[in-house]
């Protein structure tokens, strides 16, 4: 810190010296986001789940960017919220997810008294730091209107820029180190060989699996959805033929319901009632000796990709 | 609106942090104690940069966000690594240099 501030540091008395620039709205930003902070940040001490540990640890990080530009740091604000929320909170994320649920979950200590030990290490800092926060004399708030005048941003890049420009080039080393290290520990070398799609048709046929794709979902679609089965030549619908997770849920549409539909589809292949109905295969899949049945030409349904998610 | 208010909000945070590192065994949860513990500490060089109206405070906190990221990025990776060879995230099962 400035030297020549520092020697006013026991001349000036505590108490509540208004800081130029601050407003009340101050006070209404720290009894706000205090408690909200402290709270949070007891979840993640306490929440048993992880990803609750994390998105608590979340709500700590937004509330600090608000508590940053309350404290005149606009553009340290706006980095907390961009830096810890945006990438290093969804980073957190992203790894929990793919940890996924695991046993360190639990809150059972396995060294006994570790956490009375803990707590009470925890509550001696905390007292020592109160105590001795407590006796120290704080010189009166200068503020940062003056040093913002010319913004917060500029006065920031002079520093960065000028006195602290090695450690800003350092900055920039460390970030190229640390993404090259990340891929390093994160890379897998391959074990086995890559399984060409010649190895993969010859293993399917080894294990007798389907070879070819499977029918495509939606031959009697109203709507461009996936939840229409394709009818078999008997008139069954075709269980291959849609998702199994729409199958699991009962989001598919059934035989009988689209005979229901027939109606409004006859009125949307001949909107005004007028020409024949040959377009109008019947739905119910018999066989339709009174009109010659044409496939209307529908939206491509080739899903070739899910002969994949099969295998 | 006393400023040392937040340097105590600054220190509590910091003894959760430190208390999180301490007690869980989930090894990303203790690293979002970390996480915690460094951002009390911007928090607390944010408000003395106030206190002495000098952008210094603010500075360092902005290489400390710098220094948290790449940090997060290998810690991170490191978990995984000891994940994929362990199976495991706990802190406890990490002792392979034990024996």
């Amino acid at each position: 810190m400035n030297a020549a501030l520092l020697t006013v540091l026991p001349l000036a008395g505590t108490g509540d010296a208004v800081v130029p620039g601050s407003s009340t709205g101050d006070a209404a930003v720290f009894w706000v986001l205090a408690p909200i902070m402290v709270l949070a940040s007891l979840g993640l001490l306490f929440a048993r789940k992880a990803v609750y540990a994390a998105l608590s640890m979340a709500v700590v990080m937004v509330s600090l960017g608000g508590v940053y530009v309350a404290l005149e740091a606009p553009f340290l604000g706006m980095v907390q919220v961009f830096v810890y929320t945006g990438a290093v909170m969804m980073l957190f994320l992203f790894v929990l997810m793919l940890v996924g649920v695991d046993s360190s979950d639990s809150l059972v200590e396995t060294i006994r008294g570790q956490r009375l030990v803990g707590a009470l290490a925890a509550g001696g800092f905390l007292a020592f730091v109160l105590v001795a926060l407590g006796r120290t004399a704080w010189p009166t708030p200068v503020g940062l209107s003056a040093v913002n005048e010319a913004g917060n941003i500029t006065g920031i890049a002079e520093r960065i820029f000028s006195r602290y420009v090695f450690a800003f080039e350092m900055t920039a080393a460390l970030l190229v180190v640390a993404a090259i290290g990340a891929m390093v520990l994160a890379h897998r070398e391959r074990s086995g060989e890559r399984a060409t799609q010649r190895t993969i048709s010859e293993n399917r046929l080894k294990r007798g699996q389907r070879m070819t794709p499977l029918p495509p979902p939606g031959v009697f679609a109203r709507h461009n959805a996936v939840d229409t089965p394709a009818l078999l030549p008997d008139g069954t619908p075709s269980e291959l033929s849609v998702s199994r997770v729409l199958q699991a849920r009962g989001q598919t549409l059934t035989t009988g319901t689209l005979v229901e539909h027939v109606p409004a589809i006859q009125e949307d292949m001949d909107p005004d009632g007028r020409g024949s109905r040959t377009h109008g295969a019947r739905l119910d899949g018999k066989p339709d000796d009174t009109r010659p049945t044409r496939p209307e030409p529908h939206e491509p349904a080739g899903r070739s990709d899910r002969a994949d998610e099969e295998s | 609106m006393d400023l040392m208010n937040w340097v105590y909000l600054s220190v509590v945070l910091f003894t959760i942090g430190g208390a999180t590192v301490l007690v869980r065994r989930n090894a990303i949860v203790v690293f979002m104690g970390v996480e915690l513990m460094l951002n009390s500490a911007n928090l607390a060089f944010v408000t003395f940069a106030r206190m002495h109206g000098d952008l210094d405070g603010q500075t360092v906190a902005l290489f400390v966000m710098l220094v948290a990221a790449a940090e997060v990025v290998i810690g991170l990776a490191i978990i995984m690594a000891i994940f994929r060879a362990r199976r495991s995230a706990s802190v406890d099962d990490a002792n392979l240099l034990k024996y």
